[in-house]
């Protein structure tokens, strides 16, 4: 392939991803609403196209044509930035989850993924970490004190959780022996391959540290609505919010992708086509998220840090510990 | 390369995508600031004194703990990945370093650096 | 950010427009870091001077005012109010009024502790919890709605009986609650009690000894947390509550969690107060008779003359009650609710003053808060189960 084609591909790619990643968004949120409508005896939104599936769009609508309101004594440009600073890297984590096999389309060779790097797991960890910047610069420049608490909080119970959340993977790639998501998926290929099975302490580790990482319930300290009304977001409004918005469900979304690549067979299933078997997979683990969120109230802060340091991180430390063992002897 | 390219052009579009929707938003949105409404929110009272002020510096102890053990953990990764091709050797050394590593928690621990308030 | 360079701690005004005081309360927190040094609790943003108001109305007038105070439990004012004036007028209701008057506050109270546990709940982050709530306390504001017309400002209470009988499906209805709640209360504490992020967040939380309730002059279920013994029910017992069998709940260590049992238990002594109050109710005459201060039956004002006149003079003028002063206490869900209602001989109060139990509850925050974190701040405030309406008046 030449170099224009290559370039031509890639960029298709992208865009066809930042579409689909978008449109994940919008559709996870309506299924929140709709999955925690029926948790609560509701019925969700229903009133916008048929099941309501027309209301994200409407939600969009309306935050475009909000006013946006910039209080004073801002910081502007690290006001400005915070917002960005936030989506991006959820986006980017997008660019190294394989989203099916290869396929042949006109005449071309095409991985179902943006970018196979081969240190794609690293990738991933390292860029979800960047998300963090953007909440601390958005609840510090925001120049009120509810952000400045919502940010604090975040950027602790972000760092405490970190640790923990990078080694949960090790068991797995001490069994893999790669940090390809490609090759991750490969070695999955029968249903008892899976990593859940072979790591399933590793697997729950990951899971509570990536609710923590996003800032979901029951670890949704630096929003906590309860507490800090908003948290690091309470100052933004209009378009700016919605990136804080999209961004949160950008992150689930690449949290729930990177599970179901590392530990949940990835693509693979019978009979559906592979991009199906990953959406459903992706929507198991979103609904997962979603249940957590309409069941269990919040953590305190000392709690929320106790549990991340004290417990989680040295299981995630003796998982490795043990998988090394068990792997070696 | 051709993968990292990759990573440039998504970038470039996430970032290009953003700027789009804050100009097609501030196309047709009202702005319609005054007083009021610029205000800093602290529950609908003038807000007391600046919120920018000296933190506590527990945060700040966290900070330092969490740059000691997730520099730590990096090198885990590459252990991890060559594991299958190193030797007993390196089992052996990593389960000193993560020996080490547990008896610096428990001593941060028992230093009552771990705990809030 | 120069001036505040060198002070270590942060004033922040949590309320009055905050999702989880309650309403519009507003309390000023010093914080050092997450930790509350010192929390002033301000009211007054709801004042409506219900108080004041009162000495410009004609007593049965007031009623309707008395609704608005603690808005989840209108029952329960309504029956302190009608109390203490019957008490200045040295009325005895019929038994099926006491019955009806007392099947009716329970449920209130019922109704009252469902919103509490809903929000308090959602204060924690359990969001679920309060829509469940919400669900069974329909069924209560359904009856509120078949005896009075109204859901929630019900002045269903009337000085001297009921405003109307209670409807033809009155035992069905609160039959079936007697039925479905006892199965949602259990449904509940397998969500909250043994849920560890729920006790974690309330036991050993807001902790008040029983001394410093006492000295706080707390009362309900504050009170009752922290292991004293009081309820006006049981020490000084009004509509006929020395005849029914019912337990008090007692805590022990006056926190957050504590309050959360003791209110899960109460719910269910109103339901046997309920159970019993029902099996005994006889028929009767809804309203007591005593021409010219309470309203003679409709049926004679349009065929009698002198009902007519009664009538005619108890909606214009009112009723003149002796000179003197009166207090009656009522065990509401938030505590004691206690009228004083001074006479003068003419047709209006002279003063009325209401004791209300969350403004002096309120008053404890800041002993139970102090030194603890912020997000404690919000559980307490929800255990003290305010209601802005009556702590502002």
């Amino acid at each position: 392939m030449s170099y224009t084609e290559i370039m031509l591909i890639s960029s298709i790619k992208v865009i066809v991803v930042v579409l689909a990643v978008l449109t994940g968004c919008a559709y996870s949120t309506w299924l929140e609403r709709k999955l925690v409508g029926h948790f609560q005896h509701r019925i969700g939104p229903n009133v916008a196209g048929p099941f309501g599936l027309l209301q994200p769009i409407a939600d969009a609508i309306k935050l475009v044509f909000k006013e946006d309101i910039v209080p004073n004594n801002v910081e502007r440009i690290t006001y400005a930035l915070a917002p960005i600073v936030v989506f991006i890297p959820a986006l980017l984590s997008f660019a190294v989850v394989p989203f099916g096999d290869k396929v042949t389309m006109f005449g071309y060779q095409i991985d179902m993924v943006i970018s196979d790097l081969d240190i794609g797991v690293l990738f991933v960890f390292a860029v979800t970490s960047l998300g963090v910047y953007g909440i601390v610069l958005a609840g510090w420049s925001s120049g009120s004190k509810y952000s400045l608490l919502g940010g604090v909080r975040s950027s602790a119970q972000m760092i405490s959780y970190e640790v923990a959340y990078g080694l949960s993977i090790i068991g797995v790639l001490v069994i893999a022996g790669t940090l390809s998501m490609k090759e991750l998926v490969a070695q999955q290929s029968s249903f008892f391959d899976w990593f859940i099975f072979r790591q399933p302490v590793g697997f729950v580790l990951y899971v509570i540290c990536a609710i923590a990482e996003t800032n979901r319930a029951p670890f949704d300290l630096p929003e906590a609505e309860s507490e800090l009304v908003a948290g690091y977001h309470t100052e933004y409004s209009s378009m700016r919010f919605a990136m804080f918005f999209i961004g949160e469900y950008a992150n689930m979304l690449a949290v729930s992708c990177v599970a179901t690549t590392i530990f949940l067979g990835g693509w693979q299933g019978p009979l559906l086509p592979p991009i199906i078997w990953f959406a459903i997979k992706v929507a198991l683990f979103m609904s997962f998220y979603i249940w957590l969120r309409a069941t269990l109230p919040r953590l305190r802060y000392d709690q929320l840090m106790n549990f991340g340091w004290k417990v989680l991180f040295p299981l995630a430390l003796l998982n490795v510990m043990v998988t090394a063992l068990i792997y070696r002897l | 390369m051709s993968e990292y390219l990759a990573i440039i052009i998504f970038l470039f579009v996430g970032i290009g995508l953003v700027l789009f929707t804050f100009f097609l938003s501030r196309l047709i949105r009202p702005a319609n600031p005054y007083p009021e409404k610029t205000q800093n929110y602290e529950c609908a009272e003038p807000p007391i004194g600046s919120s920018w002020i000296q933190f506590n510096n527990r945060f700040y102890i966290f900070a330092l703990i969490f740059v000691i053990f997730d520099v730590e953990a990096i090198f885990l990764f590459p252990w991890a990945v060559a594991f299958g091709q190193l030797g007993l050797y390196a089992l052996v050394e990593m389960m000193i370093f993560i020996f080490i590593l547990l008896f610096g928690l428990f001593y941060a621990w028992k230093k009552g650096v771990l705990k809030w308030v | 950010m120069t001036e505040a360079a060198g002070k270590k701690t942060m004033t922040l005004n949590m309320g009055p427009q905050h999702p989880a005081t309650h309403g519009v309360l507003r309390v000023e927190l010093e914080l050092d870091g997450e930790t509350v040094v010192k929390a002033t609790p301000h009211v007054g943003y709801l004042h409506t001077g219900i108080e004041k108001t009162a000495e410009s109305k004609l007593y049965y007038k007031v009623i309707p005012m008395t609704d608005r105070m603690d808005y989840l439990a209108p029952m329960s004012n309504n029956l302190g109010f009608c109390l203490a004036v019957e008490k200045l007028l040295g009325l005895e209701m019929p038994e099926r009024v006491v019955y009806a008057r007392v099947i009716l506050t329970e449920l209130t109270r019922i109704a009252s502790h469902l919103v509490w546990v809903g929000t308090h709940a959602l204060d924690l982050g359990a969001m679920s919890m309060l829509l469940y709530a919400f669900r069974e306390r329909e069924m209560i504001l359904d009856i509120y709605e078949a005896c009075s017309g109204q859901r929630m400002m019900s002045t269903y209470f009337r000085i001297g009986g009921l405003a109307y009988d209670l409807p033809d499906d009155f035992e069905k209805r609160v039959k079936n609650i007697l039925k479905v709640i006892p199965e949602r209360l259990k449904d509940y504490e397998r969500l909250l009690n043994d849920n560890k992020i729920f006790r974690s967040r309330t036991i050993g939380v807001g902790v008040i000894s029983a001394e410093d309730a006492i000295n706080c002059s707390l009362s309900g279920p504050c009170l009752r947390g922290s292991g004293v013994n009081y309820d006006v029910r049981k020490a000084n017992p009004y509509c006929g509550y020395d005849k029914f069998d019912f337990e008090v709940p007692l805590g022990k260590n006056g926190d957050v969690y504590d309050r959360y049992l003791i209110r899960m238990e109460e719910m269910r002594q109103s339901l046997r107060i309920v159970k019993q109050a029902l099996e005994g109710m006889p028929p009767g005459p809804y309203r007591v008779h005593a021409p010219g201060i309470v309203l003679p039956p409709k049926e004679d004002v349009l065929s009698k003359m002198e009902s007519l006149i009664f009538h005619f003079k108890i909606i214009t003028e009112g009723f003149k009650p002796p000179r003197g002063a009166v207090y009656q206490a009522i065990e509401s869900p938030k505590g004691e609710l206690g009228y004083y209602i001074s006479s003068d001989g003419t047709n209006k109060p002279h003063r009325m003053r209401v004791r209300p139990p969350s403004f002096i509850n309120l008053s404890a925050l800041p002993e139970m808060v102090e030194g603890r974190l912020m997000a404690d701040v919000i559980a307490v405030i929800g255990s003290i189960d305010i209601v802005l309406g009556e702590v502002d008046r």
